[in-house]
């Protein structure tokens, strides 16, 4: 390896974020039950600190340091500073849900600041330890999460399953990393690209581990047949921890995903797109068809997810520059329609009731006309109707599918996305055509009402513009 | 001629701001209506300026405005009209003043976004008519879903949610196959420039899936037969607005699609299945026709016609394929296309019209049934006199601008095969007894039951509104010229593009 030095400047954002970790810890075990409100406020500057830290860093040397175990380049730039603004929005969202269901703990903040920190991790892993790392401290600190509301019987289930499911798939991932490392005779990512290229890699062996880590990232991503965990967490778990499942973690999966497969694993692309074919065109399928019959929003919008997942994989098995770069904005894109979606739960939802069934939503146009066009806007998103940018997702990625001549699986895409649009013009029925059958004033409060106005808004003028978004995540693969 | 003037942009972008403007208004503001008409009328009278800044010598795209949108995937805001979109965007400016007057009084539910979602609607319509670049065109093609469907949602009939999302779907999954299809071209032709598209070469078998692709997505459009079942259900159920905008203009999109895409670029797949196209068309006129003559329900009757005359419009395009085997001058080809054209701007004057027509009764009745009519002559002696001619119109009375374009593409057809021109002149027979039957029964006779002898006879805006109707269909009727003129130089572009093989 070319570094002699260990560059410790390229991995300043997570350092600090492990400190500031520590420290709301401590400040947790100190202040015991009143250190909510003190934690959440660490837990803000913290991720706005580390933005401000990775910000300053861009574009500034990009390589690889501790032993080549890790790396900063554009694409984990730009992905960490998607994933703490991420984070940042999600607290804002959930502090006030948490407040009314006893959830409001420093032990919360604790554990966010601790995942985001995995997740980050993996993003920059270029060794299958590293990433390994990254991947338990973000999921241990998710199935904790979803555990929180201890006397809630369907979080518990949705806890255990996660875990059980999870635990399983880091076992998956491990088996096909060790099967890659008795092929390769490596664990950095960079050898194991040079030494596949260099050839004199046993192709069967090779291909046997590829299975397994495709598994691996198949549970991490919820793509079908491994999405089973998936509709039963986000169902089970309070909104304000789906939130946050269903978004950042999202893009750290997909980093995985692309550092795995691409960059470790990208010569050998002909052996797994055939697999993420399968699983790209699967997930399309069930997601949007399941999804159809479903009265439970989160439910919903959780196989809806399956589905988003099925049409990020399509512009990573396209094997180009520009499916990965496609992928990359529709991983983005999405989290940011998912935040959306599943705030929308949260601004609907009061002490005592959650607005998680269709029917909570019945009439909102003439209750809320305001609320009523920001959820319009996501869901003409998510069923990906221009202008909104939900389309220019959809668009990028298919349109990568096309260009290496997979006609049918586009065709596949497309199809499955007219079958999607309905259960998404079901919401925006339920909205605007049907009469209302509870008249309750929404009780969110003005810091939540605004990140969700902003937040959809967004959407919509990411949707009339999304050419600065689209060349950024084209930089990063050219 | 004034180029430099942007004024394709503000043609688009003034409706839309002031649908925004109107929507923000809120609901109880009075200044909604009046604003809304303000808006529509000066994109009206802006939308003029094309015309009179035309240049009838030239098939080249004028009004030309270009510049980058998504640089990345060099995706253009690239607008530029011809012969073709340039009647259609003023037929867009016309019906929406129209839609604004009608829904005047009559829409009380939420007036605002009724008129916001018809002058955004406006604005997305004259960017379909007007991009040049293929997926500006697309996004504004699938935009212009939304406030459909959620007018035909909100301000619908009984069965308005059904009819929407039947809508919605239908044209959802037609348009994602031209999607794919103007994908892969930018693939062979490395630009999304339609103007590019045009000159690109493609096998046979491209061609075939390509157009295949097109078809698809604008046969539901127009709509066609057998892909027309959304049409019925989706006129019955909007309001009298969303009718108007439906049969005017979305379903001339559909045509426009098929003269914008599906000719000038797959023009051997064009003439290798023209007897598809062709015999579906002949199937709409005829058979559709037929459907049109039992049907108990006004705007149902009027859906159906507007199946058959669209009709009219796919066979004018295709026959041209049978002209040229037929004869080597090809001038009846110019007849056939611009009969099409002047079929389309006419139809959707009179299917305006006739929705209007069927509006005001509905108003006062509310119901669209014809046996609930009977005699309304005898109480509104002056509406009566406008249905009829609008009846007349829609039969394709010599005078009246349905008969020219019909007229024409019979002419034309006679040049490609007699039997596509017997088959399409039984719609003058059909056509006048399906609108003069209908217009027997509700219109004429004793006075049929309490509720038809106390109508009022159509206040001054109704009266205006379909004074105007009237005016310009007469006027198309009676005096062609100016329309075909504008087109002529298109048209011929147009047929020099589909008789030159790219294979």
């Amino acid at each position: 390896m070319m570094f002699e030095v260990t560059n410790m400047a390229f991995a300043l954002p997570e350092m600090f974020m492990l400190a500031m970790a520590c420290v709301i810890l401590l400040v947790v075990a100190f202040l015991g039950k009143s250190s909510a409100g003190p934690a959440y406020v660490l837990s803000q500057l913290t991720l706005a600190i580390t933005m401000v830290l990775i910000y300053y860093a861009m574009g500034k040397t990009a390589g690889l340091t501790f032993d080549g175990t890790y790396i900063k380049d554009a694409f984990s730039d730009i992905l960490k500073l998607a994933i703490c603004a991420l984070n940042i929005l999600v607290l804002i969202y959930s502090s006030s849900y948490l407040k009314d269901r006893g959830l409001f703990k420093g032990e919360y903040y604790v554990l966010a600041i601790f995942s985001t920190l995995g997740m980050m991790i993996m993003v920059s892993a270029y060794h299958f330890i590293t990433l390994y790392l990254g991947l338990e401290l973000m999921s241990l600190c998710l199935y904790a999460m979803v555990a929180m509301h201890r006397d809630s019987v369907t979080a518990t289930e949705a806890a255990m399953k996660y875990f059980i499911l999870g635990a399983i798939a880091s076992g998956m991932l491990l088996y096909g990393m060790s099967i890659i490392y008795g092929a390769t005779g490596s664990l950095a990512l960079a050898t194991i690209a040079e030494t596949i290229q260099a050839g004199g890699v046993d192709n069967t062996v090779l291909s046997f581990g590829l299975v397994f880590l495709i598994i691996g990232i198949g549970f991490k991503l919820g793509a079908v047949p491994f999405h089973m965990w998936l509709p039963d967490v986000y169902h089970g778990a309070p909104t304000a921890v789906t939130l946050f499942i269903a978004t950042a973690p999202k893009i750290a999966a997909f980093a995985m995903a692309i550092r795995l497969l691409v960059d470790g694993l990208g010569s050998v692309h002909q052996d797994w797109q055939g697999m993420i074919i399968m699983l790209s065109i699967l997930s399309m399928i069930i997601g949007n068809i399941v999804a159809i019959a479903q009265t439970n929003l989160k439910r919903m919008l959780a196989y809806s997810t399956i589905s988003h997942i099925g049409f990020i994989l399509l512009g990573i098995l396209s094997g180009s520059a520009e499916g990965y770069a496609a992928s990359m904005f529709y991983a983005l894109v999405y989290s940011l329609m998912s935040l959306g979606g599943f705030g929308m739960i949260i601004l609907m939802s009061r002490q005592g009731f959650e607005a998680d069934t269709i029917d909570d939503f019945k009439g909102l146009s003439s209750r809320n006309p305001w609320y009523a066009l920001m959820m319009l806007i996501l869901m003409f998103s998510m069923a990906g109707i221009p202008p909104l940018v939900g389309f220019y997702a959809k668009l990028t990625v298919i349109k990568s599918v096309i260009d290496v001549n997979l006609i049918s699986v586009s065709l596949v895409a497309v199809v499955m996305s007219v079958i999607g649009a309905y259960y998404y013009l079901r919401i925006i029925k339920v909205m605007y055509f049907d009469k209302a059958i509870q008249h309750e004033k929404l009780q969110a409060p003005v810091d939540m009402r605004v990140i969700f106005s902003v937040n959809a808004l967004t959407v919509f003028a990411l949707g009339i513009f999304p050419g600065s978004l689209l060349a950024l995540c084209t930089s990063v693969f050219s | 001629m004034i180029i430099d003037f942007p004024l394709l942009s503000l043609l688009i972008w003034l409706p839309i701001i002031g649908g925004v403007a109107v929507l923000v208004n809120g609901d109880n503001n009075p200044w909604a209506r009046p604003l809304s008409l303000l808006v529509s009328l000066l994109t009206l009278v802006l939308s003029l300026g094309l015309y009179i800044g035309f240049d009838n010598t030239t098939y080249e795209m004028q009004f030309v405005e270009q510049a980058p949108w998504i640089a990345t995937f060099d995706i253009n805001y690239f607008l530029g009209i011809d012969g073709f979109s340039m009647p259609l965007i003023i037929l867009t400016a016309f019906a929406t003043v129209i839609v604004v007057v009608a829904g005047w009084q009559v829409i009380q539910m939420r007036p605002s976004q009724y008129m916001a979602a018809f002058l955004i609607m406006e604005g997305l319509m004259i960017a379909v008519f007007s991009s040049l670049d293929a997926i500006l065109f697309y996004v504004f093609f699938e935009a212009m879903l939304i406030p459909l469907f959620l007018v035909i949602g909100i301000w619908g009939g009984p069965n308005r949610v059904y009819a929407t999302i039947k809508f919605f779907l239908y044209t959802l999954f037609g348009s994602v196959f031209l999607l794919l299809a103007l994908l892969y071209l930018h693939h062979v032709a490395g630009s999304f420039s339609i103007l590019d598209y045009h000159d690109v070469a493609l096998s046979m078998e491209e061609q075939f899936w390509l157009f295949l692709a097109f078809l698809i997505a604008f046969a539901v459009k127009v709509p066609m037969w057998p892909v027309h079942t959304w049409l019925p259900d989706a006129h019955v159920e909007a309001p009298t607005g969303g009718s108007v905008i439906l049969a005017a203009i979305t379903l001339k999109i559909g045509g426009y699609g098929l003269i914008r895409f599906a000719l000038p670029i797959t023009p051997d797949a064009s003439l290798a299945l023209d007897w598809l196209v062709i015999g579906l068309s002949l199937t709409a006129v005829v058979y559709i026709g037929f459907v049109a003559l039992v049907q108990k329900d006004m705007k149902k009757l009027i859906a159906y016609s507007s199946i058959a005359h669209m009709g009219f419009v796919t066979l004018g395009l295709f026959i041209v394929f049978r002209i040229f085997a037929n004869s080597s001058t090809g001038s009846g080809a110019v007849l056939a296309v611009e009969g099409a054209m002047v079929q389309m701007i006419s139809h959707g004057f009179i299917a305006t019209a006739m929705f209007l027509c069927v509006g005001v009764l509905y108003d006062r009745m509310h119901t669209r049934e014809i046996s609930a009519y009977g005699g309304v002559a005898n109480t509104m002696p002056i509406f009566a006199g406008f249905a009829v001619f609008f009846a007349m119109a829609n039969a394709g009375l010599p005078g009246t601008s349905g008969f020219v374009g019909e007229f024409m593409v019979i002419l034309a057809a006679f040049q490609a095969n007699f039997w596509f021109a017997f088959f399409a002149a039984i719609t003058l027979i059909l056509g006048a007894a399906y609108s003069l039957w209908m217009v027997k029964r509700v219109i004429f006779g004793e006075v049929s039951n309490d509720n038809v002898a106390q109508l009022e006879d159509i206040n001054r805006r109704e009266f205006w509104m379909l004074a105007s109707l009237a005016i310009i269909i007469l006027a198309i009727g009676l005096w062609p010229a100016p329309l075909t003129e504008v087109m002529h130089a298109s048209v011929e572009h147009l047929l020099t593009q589909v008789s030159q093989s790219k294979i």
